[in-house]
Order: structure tokens, then sequence, then C-alpha cells
């Protein structure tokens, strides 16, 4: 997997560097117009962000219960990922809906419910860097809350009346508009995968140097 | 004897005054303010298009969008690259000083 990061991290720039072409030749959606083409890089970054909480909760319940030391390291990666693709997700998202609906920002269950998760990765990060000892289990706990809100995240638009577009519209999708979506999923799913190695790598190579100074003082 | 308004027997009672003033005090800058307005719409009048200055443009949110998604992707894998080239020089440090 080692050897495969600079591979996904290139091909996933290159395709991400061909991407407004292939966006462009998308046709425009009847009632948005042009502003529809944000949702080529909005839809693969919310997708992400939900699956970085997956995974942070998933890894955290391994840390927690399975006493799997390594798994926290997995945790954090996919917090700060996380955050990242979070921030993707809720920066084009009111640029998108300004247009759309005329309004940045509406307090719609998805909408909020999106914030919150944001909010609850921005509280597990400032925990773990500022929390002191003990913060590793108090974070798992507040990962696996974290978690327990993707599928609420998911629902939410078919269940509540919102004016964010449901889940049936990827499903349903032309061709025309399916090819450039999947494609950019494709770069950024990679990119992700990548990232997310790379940065649990940190972590790991993190907790080799705390253990080498620990050894180092009882020498 | 019966009193009018708080031992006012003869002209208008005191409260009277006081609502009269109150209520002209408040009307003033209202009528004032309706002068200054333009004339009420009395019809609409249909266009095709939305006037090009009220238009909040398409491109600019896309661009906006688009760019601030490379900033940050561009940003992380800096900022990855970065702290990870740092550790690893400092284990390597840690390593060969323990040998």
């Amino acid at each position: 997997m080692r050897k495969l990061n600079p591979l996904f991290i290139g091909l996933s720039a290159v395709m991400l560097g061909i991407a407004p072409w292939i966006i462009n030749a998308a046709p425009y959606e009847s009632t948005m117009g042009l502003v529809q083409k944000v949702f080529y890089f909005h839809f693969p970054a919310a997708i992400l962000f939900l699956v970085a909480s997956l995974i942070c909760g998933v890894a955290s319940a391994m840390f927690l219960f399975g006493k799997k030391a390594s798994a926290d390291g997995w945790a954090i990666a996919a917090a700060e990922l996380g955050l990242v693709f979070g921030s993707l997700t809720l920066v084009t998202g009111p640029l998108w809906a300004r247009k759309a609906w005329g309004v940045w920002w509406v307090w719609d269950p998805r909408l909020t419910s999106s914030l919150l998760l944001f909010m609850i990765f921005s509280a597990y990060l400032l925990l773990r860097r500022y929390g002191g000892p003990g913060s590793d289990k108090l974070g798992a706990g507040m990962a696996l809350f974290g978690m327990a809100n993707v599928p609420f995240i998911y629902v939410s638009v078919n269940v509540w009346r919102t004016l964010h577009p449901q889940t049936s519209v990827v499903p349903t999708l032309p061709t025309d508009m399916g090819v450039p979506l999947w494609f950019c999923f494709a770069a950024f799913s990679m990119l992700f995968a990548a990232l997310l190695n790379l940065r649990a790598r940190l972590e790991h190579q993190r907790a080799r140097v705390e253990a080498l100074y620990l050894a180092e003082d009882e020498a | 004897m019966r009193t009018n308004g708080g031992g006012n027997p003869s002209g208008l009672p005191v409260c009277r005054i006081l609502l009269l003033v109150t209520a002209l005090s408040v009307a003033a800058p209202a009528m004032a303010a309706s002068a200054m307005q333009p004339p009420p719409q009395s019809e609409f009048v249909p266009v095709d298009e939305v006037p090009v200055g009220e238009q909040i443009p398409a491109f600019t949110m896309v661009g906006t969008a688009y760019g601030f998604v490379w900033v940050v992707l561009l940003g992380y894998v800096w900022s990855i690259a970065r702290r990870l080239q740092k550790v690893e020089s400092e284990l390597t440090d840690l390593e060969s000083r323990r040998k």
C-alpha cells in the first residue's frame, strides 16, 4: 500500500486536472444551470466526509473495545481527513445554494447535521491535541457519537422536507452527467485513500518517536 | 362630585392629551418618511430575464468552489508531506543515537 501512495496522488492530481474539461462537457441542469456543476466536486467531498467518520468510528471502537493501539492512529488520521473533506463540503454547498436557493444557508436537517458532524471532528481533534492523558479514550467515545450521526445525515433528505436534493438524484443521473461525477469521485477516492494512509503512517511514526524518547529517559 | 381624569373637572382629561401628543410624535416621522418615498407601484411588468444587476454570477460561484477545493487539497498534501518528513528525520536521528 505504501508504494501505491505516490501513484494514487499522481493519478488523482492528473484526473482532477482534467476534470474541469469533462465537467464542462456535461449538460446543464434544467432549473439550476451552470451552478449545478459544483455538484461534481461537492458530492465526492460529502460522501468521503461521511466515509471518514465511519472509519474514525470503527477504528475508535477497535481501539476502545479491541485494545488495538494502532487503530488509534487510523482514527486520528480519519478524523483529520473528515475535517478536510467536511470543510470542502460545507464551503462548496453554500456557494451552490446561494445561486440555486437564493440563500447561503438554511437550518434544515441535512445541513445542520453535517455541520454538527464537522463540529464533532473539530472537537475530537482539539481534544486529542490539548486533552492530555486519557484524551485517547475520551476521543474514541466522541468518535462513536460522530459515527452514529452518519446514517441520520444520509437519510435526512428523504425523511424531512428540505431544499437539498434527495439521495435518488445520483442513481437516476443520465449517463452524460454520471460519467463526470464518477470520474471525479474516483479521483477524490484515490486521493482520500493515499492521504489516509500517509496520515496514519505519520501518527504511527510519532508513536515510535515517543516510545524511543521514553526508552531514552528510562536508560 | 364626579371628577374626570384625575381631578380635572373642566377641559380635556390629562390622559387624552398625553395620548394625542404620543400619537403625533409617533406619526410625524412616519408621515415625513412617506413623503420622501417613491409612489407606490400600480402594476407589475413581466420581463423574460432577471435584470443584469440582480443576477448572481454562477461562474464566480463555480470557480470559487473549484478553486477552494484545489487550494485545500494541495495545502493538505503539502502539510502531511512536511510533517511526515519532520517525524521521519527525528526517528532516524533517535535510532542512530541508540546504536
